[in-house]
């Protein structure tokens, strides 16, 4: 028998609630401030440093976003540090939260299904961070016009403007893991520990692992160590398992969207790159299909979490 | 269901894996009566309130909420049905009033509808001067009364109040027993549960008296009286008059008389016996001072019904302590 009425009854009025929730809140303004100095401070540095070298490169803007200076990494490594962390920060304590509140039955002996309450939850911390990214990264562009003071072609502001929806996309990811947590623990600081612990394992740890479990599985052949060349079933493997990691899969989309001259992701053999220009930038088009299977990727990662998290949610005990 | 019933549980099951949290228990709820769900934590009162809301699943049994089903049309249980859960809990960095205006979104009302509701509602529970004070300052009981003034804003033809009083200072209770009398005068029912048997006898029409999950005892709490204790009516009579006491004994239904005090009497009867007792002191020119009948007492009931039953007393105990 079908359930009566809209899953959705009450979506908007819970998106509403939280996005004005988490734009008030302390947590929230202090992260973005600190982002705010990153991305002054890491433009006008990228600014003086392509002043000086790439002054004709046809792809001059989108060097802002990964050019980094001596000590100073880049605007994008910052934002591949951010867009976790806040994610995270905003979401680790959504669910649990109500429960430790004790509004969680309150709210929901009112006449809307649980859905609403979760989808609106990830609907609204998405939408906070969506507004965040873009103030960001209007930022950057405007700081960039200032410094530099050429304007950038349609080109880079449409790879800049692909970058900004994955980047939305990856946060989506952490945002889903963090909810997922906050419903599966009822104490806050587990949930945000172990979130925080899960996204350092696969930022710091994995990449390593995924490498020396690929020479354990397949070990390197010495004729290709002798010519200085990694083993291809090695290579492939490590890479394999490395994608695993969305912020793997992120980097990738990455290099592809803002590197324009990005012919692969990953081993290629040298009869591959028959009759290619190396170094010729590729259509904005070309650039996505290459990452396409990544952001694929991401997306799925963000449903199969939320979807977890909801069959969960739904069979829970509301009762604190 | 007649048409005065709002409630009505039919051998209501809850099991959690092969624990049994509520064991068939069945009663129904009439229009505009107060019904406490009366018995120690643990015994299965929540998990009941769950159901009723189709907050949590129902392992067997059936019920009916106003008339729908509430595993199956949880929606519009809910919009008919005010819930004060126990602890209730507020978002503390929001006004009282953005409290409600919140849970007044999510029930719908247009946002004309919703402010004058919101007014009334704060109004009648005394919190009207307390709209923008933010709810991390309230006390407790200034929370408690926020939630019945949701129930009141939502319009709720039955109101479920899951441990009202528990927490509450003495002054802060009878004002809550008091919007709770009120809500009866306007022909809301009111179906409450508690562990603390004296405060809430007062206010319940009818009681049902849980143990590990059943229901041991139903009905109003005289009849529980009777019913439990044995005792019938306790009649106290404060007069004067020359052999008051043997007059009062030939009453039809008296059956033994105490003296408790100088003019004091006390009267141990089947029935009710106290218009009989006040003809008697006026037909011997007596004055009367007081005149009352006991209640008897839920505590007493409760205490007297498992001493004689050691088992059950001794499973809940083991329940409880678990």
């Amino acid at each position: 028998m079908r359930r009566e009425g809209s899953a959705f009854n009450g979506l908007g009025v819970v998106m509403l609630k939280e996005l004005a929730d988490h734009l008030t809140s302390i947590r929230f303004v202090v992260l973005e401030l600190v982002v705010m100095a990153l991305a002054v401070v890491t433009v006008y540095v990228a600014a003086q440093d392509i002043k000086n070298t790439v002054a004709e490169d046809p792809f001059l803007f989108l060097k802002f976003f990964t050019t980094s200076s001596g000590s100073l990494p880049s605007f994008l490594f910052w934002l591949s540090l951010f867009v976790p962390v806040v994610s995270i920060g905003l979401a680790f304590d959504s669910i649990n939260g109500e429960h430790n509140r004790r509004t969680l039955s309150r709210i929901l002996s009112q006449p809307i299904y649980r859905d609403a309450l979760l989808f609106g939850k990830f609907l609204g911390a998405l939408l906070t961070l969506a507004v965040a990214l873009v103030v960001l990264w209007l930022l950057v562009i405007g700081l960039g016009l200032l410094f530099i003071g050429i304007p950038p072609g349609g080109d880079e502001i449409a790879r800049a403007f692909v970058f900004l929806l994955v980047t939305i996309v990856y946060a989506g990811v952490w945002l889903a893991l963090a909810l997922l947590f906050s419903i599966l623990f009822r104490s806050a600081a587990t949930a945000a520990l172990a979130t925080l612990g899960l996204w350092l394992f696969f930022f710091v740890i994995w990449p390593v692992l995924a490498g020396e479990i690929a020479q354990i599985v397949v070990p390197p052949d010495p004729r290709y160590a002798a010519l200085g060349l990694q083993t291809p079933g090695t290579a492939i493997l490590e890479q394999v398992l490395s994608r695993l990691s969305p912020s793997t899969l992120f980097g990738e989309v990455v290099v592809a969207i803002l590197d324009p001259t990005t012919r692969a992701l990953g081993p290629i053999y040298l009869s591959q790159l028959q009759g290619a220009v190396l170094g010729a930038p590729l259509p904005l088009g070309a650039s996505v299909l290459i990452a396409w299977p990544q952001i694929v990727g991401l997306l799925a990662t963000t449903i199969l979490l939320f979807v977890i998290g909801y069959v969960v949610f739904q069979r829970q005990e509301v009762r604190a | 269901m007649s048409a005065d019933t709002v409630i009505e549980a039919d051998g209501l099951t809850k099991a959690y894996g092969r624990k049994v949290a509520v064991d068939h228990i069945s009663f129904t709820v009439g229009r505009g009566e107060i019904f406490g769900l009366l018995g120690p934590n643990g015994a299965g009162k929540t998990t009941t309130i769950l159901m009723l809301l189709g907050l949590t699943d129902i392992s067997d049994g059936k019920v009916n909420v106003l008339g729908f089903d509430p595993a199956r049309e949880p929606l519009s249980v809910k919009r008919r049905v005010g819930y004060l859960p126990d602890e209730v809990g507020f978002y503390e960095q929001l006004t009282a009033a953005d409290n409600l205006r919140y849970t007044a979104r999510l029930i719908g009302f247009t946002s004309m509808d919703r402010e004058k509701r919101i007014a009334e509602a704060l109004d009648r529970v005394g919190l009207a001067e307390f709209a923008d004070n933010r709810v991390g300052t309230f006390s407790r009981g200034m929370r408690q009364r926020l939630g019945l003034a949701e129930i009141l804003m939502k319009g709720a033809q039955i109101a479920i109040l899951d441990e009202p009083t528990s927490g509450l200072d003495p002054h802060a209770t009878s004002e809550l027993l008091g919007i709770i009398r009120r809500f009866k005068a306007e022909g809301v029912s009111v179906l409450l549960s508690s562990h603390l048997l004296e405060r809430v006898q007062s206010v319940c029409d009818r009681v049902a008296l849980f143990s590990a999950g059943r229901i041991a005892l139903i009905g109003s709490v005289s009849e529980l009286g009777r019913e439990v204790l044995g005792a019938g009516y306790v009649v106290d009579i404060e007069a004067d008059g020359a052999g008051l006491a043997d007059r009062l004994a030939l009453i039809p239904g008296v059956s033994r008389v105490e003296q408790t005090g100088i003019g004091k009497l006390r009267l141990h009867a089947e029935r009710d016996v106290r218009p009989e007792a006040a003809a008697e002191v006026v037909a011997l020119h007596g004055r009367l001072k007081y005149l009352g009948v006991q209640e008897p007492s839920l505590e007493a009931i409760y205490t007297h019904y498992f001493e004689n039953r050691p088992d059950e007393t001794l499973k809940e105990g083991a329940r409880n302590a678990a």
